[in-house]
């Protein structure tokens, strides 16, 4: 036990004396926290529309104006049919094209229902799927205030079936909400990740490895000497990263943070025993790098971060079983926001662990003091 | 009859795919002696000091160093052997006593003897000033001097050092020399490679390793006698003269 001393007593006054080390550790979370959550913002603002308006009723008007009253949306204009209005589409004047039919007023009036025509460009898919429901909650309203209109007359009205929906969770919608937990968790595991792959291979490149497997020393101790300053400073880094959360964003904290702490702590055993094995399995810090940029590149975009996890395509699902960043995305959104407690994650304690035991045992194995 | 044998070497080979670095290698070292390992560049030497260090495990023959068996007790020889390698491998971006402090700690010695003998080893090495300055600012020469210090620091049985003194000019490998010496003198076993001949006869024995292979291993005296040359060069050249690898 005595050796862990000496070993982080290096390991640490190394740390700081790189040049490199302070920027990363300060000015990267904060960078990323506040970019990323003002660029990586889903929310659909000023979608624009053309229209086609072949009634001319007052009912079309009426309609149109509250898509105007509306901040989602921004009116470019009347086009005179269908052709012109795809064209407008075509040309990315436009998000969607809303066509109401000639005569669309008088069938309202006379059956009691009418159709509209919503075409919408779906190159983004995720884009076209809110523009649409966005469009379709105005015609909603729309629709609900004829039928009051109605309901005041003597004709009998069934009313349709009304939905109201809630949001949970997160009421407001607010995607930093969502983003920021997402974006904490992926800082962690950017710096704990890069900085453990990089720093065997390092000791490789310069030569000091030799000196070091020459010595008796038992190799767990010495990984343990190599992990121990990675992970307090990744902890350090979700701290950091939270109190920026909080102070700029205003970021929910439902959950109890000590148990947000222990599974971070579990966590960052894995993304840390990933980098050790990375550091081990290669021999200079190039490869270490691409390496590891290969893994988080592969974790970060299958976690669920930015494209929800259930709109995957089946086997894709299944991978995110082996993928340790969504669980972590899931368990640091299901803590903050949800205010989830253990018993509601356990099963998300027991897998990270599962994972730590496997990740940590491999990283052991494939160092070798005698090659 | 082991008991004044420091180590001792049986057709120790090294084969990577069909290349073989180190064929069947035999010899032994006394305990106490200063024994010269020498060959051309690409004749094996490093791969067959890293053999016995621990560092690579060899394809077939037997070693023991210090008593202990290279393959089932090599943890066991690594408390027992210095060792020293080609590249500079002190911690650069640390001070002289920073780098003696983390290597008697990670060798186990307790923190009063690493201060006392860190304080000795900078005294004789004359580093009183710079103690507390990063290893990466000294020159080439006073590094050697230092790494090989704290090579020993541990006190060890044998110490094996790859071309301590190759790039290092004339007057501090003298004085690195000296301090082989003095390693001796308290009864360490030294395992030096070289290639400059002029401190072959340095050594108490040599051997001369040619593409692999060990030709012969004798005092520098009897080598100069048995192939009847002036000098070690002399010897060395009669013998690598006929080797098949070429030299980097």
């Amino acid at each position: 036990m005595r050796i862990l001393k000496f070993l982080l007593q290096k390991e640490f006054l190394q740390i700081f004396r790189n040049k490199a080390m302070l920027p990363i550790i300060f000015v990267l979370p904060v960078i990323q926290l506040v970019v990323l959550t003002y660029a990586a913002d889903f929310e659909l603002e000023n979608i624009s529309y053309v229209f086609v308006d072949n009634d001319h009723s007052q009912e079309s008007e009426n309609l149109m104006a509250q898509f105007n009253a509306s901040k989602y949306f921004r009116n470019k204009g009347a086009k005179v049919d269908f052709n012109t209005g795809m064209e407008a589409l075509d040309h990315n004047q436009a998000t969607l094209l809303l066509r109401i039919p000639r005569g669309f007023a008088e069938k309202l009036q006379k059956e009691k229902k009418a159709s509209l025509m919503l075409d919408v460009n779906s190159i983004d898919g995720q884009a076209a799927t809110l523009s649409y429901s966005y469009a379709s909650e105005i015609i909603n309203d729309f629709s609900n205030n004829i039928v009051q209109k109605w309901n005041g007359l003597p004709n009998k009205v069934v009313l349709p079936v009304n939905v109201v929906s809630r949001y949970w969770f997160n009421e407001e919608m607010e995607y930093k909400n969502l983003m920021v937990p997402g974006i904490l968790a992926l800082l962690v595991t950017m710096v704990g990740m890069f900085l453990s792959a990089m720093n065997i291979v390092r000791e490789k490149e310069i030569g000091t490895i030799e000196q070091i497997n020459v010595t008796p020393i038992n190799k767990v101790y010495f990984l343990i000497g190599k992990l121990t300053p990675f992970w307090v400073i990744s902890i350090f880094e979700l701290s950091f990263g939270l109190i920026i959360g909080k102070l700029i964003f205003d970021i929910p904290i439902n959950g109890s943070l000590p148990l947000l702490y222990a599974y971070t702590s579990i966590y960052l055993l894995v993304i840390l025993g990933i980098g050790l094995w990375i550091s081990t399995l290669t021999d200079t810090q190039q490869q270490a790098m691409f390496l590891a940029w290969f893994f988080i590149v592969i974790f970060i975009l299958m976690s669920g971060l930015f494209t929800p996890i259930e709109n995957m395509p089946g086997w894709a699902q299944k991978l995110t079983w082996i993928n340790p960043i969504a669980f972590y995305i899931k368990v640091i959104r299901a803590v903050l926001l949800k205010g989830s407690t253990f018993a509601d994650i356990q099963m998300d304690f027991v897998i990270m662990s599962v994972f730590a035991v496997v990740v940590l045992t491999l990283a052991t194995l494939s160092y070798k003091k005698r090659v | 009859m082991s008991d004044n044998l420091a180590i001792i070497a049986t057709d120790l080979t090294k084969k990577f795919g069909d290349f073989v670095a180190v064929d069947a290698i035999t010899f032994e070292v006394k305990k106490g002696e200063i024994f010269g390992f020498l060959g051309a560049n690409g004749a094996g030497k490093t791969t067959a000091i890293k053999m016995l260090c621990g560092l690579s495990r060899p394809t077939s023959g037997q070693a023991i160093i210090s008593g202990f068996d290279i393959y089932s007790q090599s943890e066991l020889i690594k408390k027992n052997i210095g060792y020293m390698s080609q590249h500079f491998s002190l911690y650069q971006d640390m001070t002289i006593r920073e780098n003696i402090r983390f290597y008697g700690g990670i060798y186990g010695l307790k923190s009063k003897d690493i201060k006392t003998r860190g304080s000795k080893l900078i005294q004789e090495l004359e580093l009183e000033d710079y103690a507390d300055r990063f290893v990466g600012e000294l020159p080439l020469g006073w590094k050697q001097k230092l790494a090989f210090s704290i090579a020993i620091i541990h006190n060890p049985g044998i110490v094996f050092l790859d071309e301590p003194t190759s790039g290092v000019d004339p007057i501090t490998r003298r004085q690195f020399w000296n301090m082989i010496y003095k390693a001796a003198a308290r009864g360490i076993t030294v395992f030096v490679t070289t290639h400059y001949l002029e401190e072959a006869e340095y050594c108490n024995r040599v051997s001369i390793m040619v593409d692999g292979e060990m030709r012969d291993f004798d005092t520098p005296r009897e080598l100069m006698k048995k192939y009847n040359k002036p000098t070690m060069n002399d010897v060395f050249l009669h013998m690598a003269v006929r080797s098949k690898r070429k030299g980097d």
